[in-house]
């Protein structure tokens, strides 16, 4: 017990991963299943951030006067990295909607299951036997 | 004339400046011209790297910080032999596209396109060449989102290409996040991501526990990229229904980095932690590996669709390649190099001729409709039979030379019962290239007669197809180019 109240944050990330990966694979709504990727992908955001907090540090910024002070620091270097990966992550999601609007536009709809129905219709129209123009 | 110290970045940097030049072209020559320009520096500074490569490990600190502080680029055997691939192939795709990529998509979106087309081959550049194993995360999603882009647009001819991307995207990014978890247990552990630091690093770590799941989400997540059997499964709808050229240049080179990947993660990386690779290459690594080859190839024997049937038979090849890699030893990493270059050359071969089939017959090619193509095309079509005996491992073939090195490394390791699955999967794979040399040369001509073929497209397949012939009879250069970079990796300790 005392151990799962020490690394708590750990706990919510898994949580929150495991949600988000679940929402992915269940929903059959396109933009749900970009929520549940985004719930993901932020969850690994948090693991690192957590990764980076140093028991009684500071902001990981240089205190001017206090040059022969001993202070303790946060470890930036998980921030900076995280940052990176939100951009890469705002990236994923704004190509993904837009997929998403164009794929509404050509099958008219959003809903996985009624894709596939669509989809399948285009077997054999697009495929063979389309008049013999080879 | 290229300095060598500066190769690692160059290959990397072609490309993506180019890529940022193309996207605000209006001019759709012009933007094949700097991307085949680009793409042929790429391939000329990594050809030269390969050249001069006297197996020193050349290191590259970008913006000036020394490793492992700051991001490294290296440029040892095995990176060089993968980038020269991806540059080699890359060129020849670009040339070929140029025709294809006016007929497939629209003319308002050839600049970005090629833009997307260089970003794709320049972040695949760059997950080659780094040293760290976080900015790979990076290069690994700018290449997969430029791949996904590039895949959409083969929605102007059939629109279950949005769907590929789309999940192509959704897996991949979740493969991308699964790798980073990884990193992060690694970090958490040592401290660094330098590649060649964790190596150092993480014999030390007194706790293991974090250092096996770390191992095993960075493996996982790149075997999805790789596309590696049973996470194999958004590969044959995107190559099946992107852009034909863009379908070739993917299937030459895209899954090609990341299998390097893997073996960087498990050679490099996890170097001194023998029994943890041993245990993730011989118990999950292997099985898949076998499994991939004969569900590829079963499945590429039910396929009717032309490009889906290659896209089928690439999860095959790719598990000789990932079946090379697991037996851990120099000879079986080798002959996973040595397929790594000759799958290149065939896959990209048989889809540069699919894609020619694709455009001239305007619609998607089914193995039925090939019928009499072969007299119809004889220029493409025999180039397309040369890839096609190379991808089943005929003698005096590049790929003859893969078998023989993996059997050879399978013998080595007394697998005897995979050998015998190898070799029948190679005759199970003839059904499926039976069915396409039937259709194309023993129907008679079809009605509309010969078609007038451009020599923009089947001059770079005949380049590749004489290289699959080249290869097949110099088998020297290949292997001792593969044997360096199994060496480099850090194969076999």
């Amino acid at each position: 017990m005392e151990m799962i109240i020490a690394k708590w944050n750990y706990l919510v990330v898994v949580m929150l991963m495991m949600i988000g990966l679940f929402t992915v694979m269940s929903r059959q709504n396109l933009v749900k299943k970009l929520i549940g990727l985004t719930l993901f992908q932020t969850a690994v955001f948090l693991f690192y951030i957590s990764l980076a907090k140093v028991d009684g540090g500071t902001a990981p910024i240089i205190v001017h006067n206090a040059v022969n002070q001993d202070v303790l620091y946060s470890n930036p270097l998980p921030h900076v990295l995280i940052l990176t990966a939100i951009v890469v992550g705002v990236a994923t999601t704004a190509l993904g909607l837009a997929l998403v609007l164009r794929i509404n536009d050509a099958f008219g709809s959003i809903e996985e299951d009624q894709i596939l129905a669509a989809k399948n219709s285009d077997y054999g129209r697009n495929d063979d036997n389309k008049g013999d123009k080879a | 004339m290229l300095d060598l110290a500066h190769i690692p970045v160059l290959v990397v940097l072609f490309p993506l400046l180019m890529a940022a030049v193309c996207a605000l072209l209006p001019f759709r020559n012009i933007a094949w011209l700097l991307a085949t320009a680009s793409t042929g520096m790429g391939l000329l500074a990594a050809w030269t790297g390969l050249e001069a490569h006297s197996g020193e490990r050349v290191s590259y600190a970008l913006g000036g910080w020394p490793p492992p502080w700051g991001i490294e680029f290296v440029a040892d055997g095995a990176s060089l032999l993968v980038s020269t691939v991806v540059a080699g192939l890359s060129f020849i795709s670009t040339i070929y596209a140029k025709s294809l990529i006016e007929k497939e998509i629209d003319e308002h979106l050839i600049g970005k396109a090629y833009a997307a087309w260089l970003l794709a081959v320049g972040g695949i550049q760059g997950i080659v060449m780094t040293g760290d194993a976080f900015n790979l995360f990076v290069f690994l999603e700018i290449s997969s989102l430029a791949t996904v882009t590039l895949i959409s647009l083969g929605g102007r001819q059939d629109r279950r290409a949005l769907i590929a991307a789309y999940n192509y995207l959704v897996i991949g990014a979740i493969g991308a996040t699964f790798y980073v978890i990884g990193v992060g247990f690694c970090y958490a552990v040592t401290g660094t991501l330098n590649m060649a630091d964790l190596m150092v690093r993480l014999p030390d770590a007194t706790a293991t526990a974090p250092l096996l799941v770390g191992f095993s989400f960075m493996v996982a997540g790149i075997l999805v990229k790789a596309a590696v059997f049973p996470v194999h499964i958004w590969l044959p709808a995107a190559y099946g229904y992107a852009p034909s050229a863009v379908s070739t240049m993917l299937a030459a080179v895209a899954t090609k980095a990341s299998i390097y990947v893997l073996a960087r993660i498990a050679f490099t990386i996890f170097d001194g932690l023998d029994d943890m690779v041993f245990l993730i290459l011989e118990f999950v690594l292997l099985p898949l590996s076998v499994m991939a080859i004969f569900v590829g190839t079963i499945l590429a024997i039910m396929e009717s669709d032309l490009k889906k049937l290659l896209a089928q038979s690439s999860i095959a090849q790719i598990g000789y390649i990932t079946l090379g890699f697991s037996l851990g030893n120099v000879l079986g990493v080798t002959a996973g190099f040595v397929h790594i270059v000759n799958h290149a050359l065939i896959k990209g071969g048989l889809f540069m001729a699919a894609g020619a089939l694709t455009v001239v017959m305007a619609r998607r090619v089914s193995i039925d409709s090939l019928a009499g193509m072969g007299r119809a095309m004889p220029i493409t079509s025999s180039a397309m039979m040369i890839c096609g005996l190379s991808l089943i491992g005929l003698p005096l073939t590049a790929g003859f030379i893969s078998k023989v090195y993996l059997v050879l490394a399978l013998v080595s390791s007394a697998s005897w019962w995979i050998i015998g699955l190898v070799v029948m999967s190679s005759a199970l794979s003839l059904i499926y290239l039976w069915r396409i040399v039937e259709a194309m040369w023993m129907q008679p001509m079809p009605a509309s007669g010969r078609v007038r073929e451009d020599p923009l497209i089947y001059t770079p397949l005949w380049v590749i197809a004489l290289i699959n012939i080249w290869f097949g009879v110099d088998a020297g250069r290949v292997f001792r180019f593969a044997e360096q970079a199994a060496k480099a990796v850090g194969a076999g300790g």
